[in-house]
């Protein structure tokens, strides 16, 4: 579904990713872990076309992104990127904050859409939240609706970029659950995490970045028990 | 040492400061708020009375029999009604303020783009916007009124003085505004924009639905004080020969020899502004409460 090959990519003098190769299948959820500035956020963002790359290649679909005909509202659509920090539109409601992509960016109709939007409230609790302002809700909440606001646009590919780094830890846990239920259900997914035990329960393929480099990749038993690289070993000793 | 210092103890820290704001809360706060009122005001009355001039003033700006001649108009003395010129002032600002928004708008969305067709449209608008903060309206006002009829390009030519007026207060108060919703748009987070394309928004509906109707609400207060500007500028097209309320009250001065003509068309501008004012502030502080109270 998603291929990545010897993507490079630079700001300025400095490269974030040296090369990164990776492939991702449909119903597939893979996790990046490595430490903050290792280019995982980076990597998600090429993914969607947020940022462009500056050598090697992306494929979705079987389609080069590189190619100028693609349209990246279009990519964007079907890779949802959520952040660290949310990002809900602070000016609309929880509904409208859902309702947005669908209405403005695939031209659906508002009624048509708010039935589908209320029941993603449903699944996350938070159906009667839904006239509420984001300001009203607390972290976990937030990040969840943002996750629906996502799932909304009926995307093929999930990509979360460290969604639980800015909680609380007691908020954490729900955020964690909605994504395990997510994975259960079948969505792909490519998660940039570091929750180690959630990426050990939930992942088919986790990888390991270093300074923008792929050191390795593997299931979860192969990164977690037996780590072939001594960077890996030396980063899951310092996590854990 | 040790951290548990009790009050008895003689080294506990004094924490009896010399503010005493805390001393007018509640019943008492209301009781000081009042008399302090009642002596600031009492105090400019008071001037107006005791001042050697008073009496002089009192009768020169504050005739209420001349006020009414003036705003009634008086045909055989020539002088113009405040009550009827004073429509060309709310026409011609109602007129500018539309276009100040719609120029505003488009200048600042220019300035932001980084759309390489639009480099040299770019630079135009920056020499526009400093252009016309810096040069006084007045004489912006004079340079339009009085430029472009001499220009002799028929229709351009061809206008009424307050035409050229609503242009001058467009020219250089769209270069303000632009500068104001500039600023509210790069107030905008970043990660605003990024989450708005993440879901397939075009960069046209990111603007609409995302980005502006933050960057707005952040503006009001200095966009209001720009249109309220823009308001009390009206009088300055009175030097193209408009009579526009400021000059009626300007004619009425000087045919009666009393100025409360000109005190007349002061409270005109005031009933317009407080009003609009006490509105914002109101719409305001319920989208503020909106999005802080619960459903």
């Amino acid at each position: 579904m998603l291929e990545l090959n010897d993507v490079v990519k630079r700001f300025d003098d400095n490269e974030v990713l040296s090369g990164v190769s990776l492939q991702l299948h449909r119903h597939e959820v893979v996790c990046l872990i490595g430490a903050s500035g290792s280019g995982k956020s980076t990597l998600l963002r090429c993914s969607n076309m947020l940022e462009d790359i500056d050598a090697g290649s992306i494929t979705l679909f079987g389609q080069g992104l590189e190619d100028r005909r693609i349209d990246p509202n279009l990519v964007r659509r079907h890779v949802a990127l959520v952040f660290q920090s949310f990002n809900l539109f602070p000016h609309l409601s929880v509904l409208d904050n859902i309702l947005l992509g669908p209405v403005y960016a695939m031209k659906r109709k508002r009624a048509d859409v708010r039935d589908e939007a209320l029941a993603l409230l449903d699944r996350i609790g938070l159906r009667d939240r839904a006239n509420d302002f984001p300001d009203r809700l607390s972290g976990g909440q937030q990040q969840r609706v943002a996750i629906v606001r996502s799932l909304a646009m009926q995307p093929s590919l999930l990509l979360l970029d460290e969604v639980t780094s800015a909680l609380d830890p007691t908020l954490v846990g729900e955020v964690l659950d909605l994504l395990r239920d997510l994975a259960a259900s079948g969505t792909t997914m490519l998660i940039a995490t570091h929750e180690m035990n959630f990426a050990k329960d939930v992942s088919h393929q986790v990888a390991y970045l270093d300074k923008g480099v792929l050191v390795e990749k593997g299931t979860p038993e192969q990164i977690f028990n037996s780590p072939q690289h001594e960077a890996t070993r030396i980063f899951l000793e310092r996590v854990r | 040492m040790s951290l548990d210092t009790d009050a008895s103890s003689s080294d506990a820290p004094n924490l009896f400061g010399s503010r005493r704001s805390r001393l007018f809360v509640g019943r008492r706060g209301l009781a000081a708020s009042s008399i302090s009122t009642v002596l600031l005001v009492g105090a400019i009355v008071l001037i107006l009375f005791v001042a050697p001039g008073g009496a002089v003033f009192r009768y020169y700006f504050f005739n209420l029999h001349d006020m009414r001649i003036a705003w009634d108009g008086h045909a055989s003395q020539g002088i113009s009604a405040l009550s009827r010129s004073l429509f060309t002032n709310v026409w011609m600002f109602l007129v500018s303020e539309v276009l100040v928004l719609f120029f505003g708008l488009t200048i600042a969305w220019t300035r932001i783009s980084r759309t390489p067709v639009l480099f040299p449209v770019r630079m135009l608008v920056t020499v526009y916007t400093d252009v016309f903060r810096g040069v006084p309206l007045l004489i912006v006002v004079y340079l339009v009124g009085d430029g472009l009829p001499a220009l002799r390009l028929g229709f351009i030519s061809n206008q009424s003085p307050s035409i050229y007026g609503v242009v001058a207060l467009t020219l250089t108060y769209s270069a303000y505004v632009s500068e104001v919703l500039r600023a509210g748009i790069n107030s905008v987070p970043h990660g605003q924009l990024l989450a708005a394309r993440s879901l397939g928004l075009s960069p046209t509906s990111t603007m609409r639905r995302v980005v502006l109707p933050q960057a707005v609400r952040t503006v009001i207060p200095p966009l209001l004080n720009d249109f309220v500007s823009l308001q009390k500028d009206t009088a300055l097209v009175s030097v193209l020969g408009v009579i526009e309320i400021a000059n009626a009250g300007q004619i009425s001065a000087s045919t009666l020899f009393n100025g409360s003509g000109l005190v007349a068309a002061a409270l005109f501008f005031l009933a317009l502004t407080i009003p609009m004012t006490r509105l914002t502030d109101h719409l305001i502080e319920r989208d503020r409460s909106r999005r802080l109270a619960g459903s």
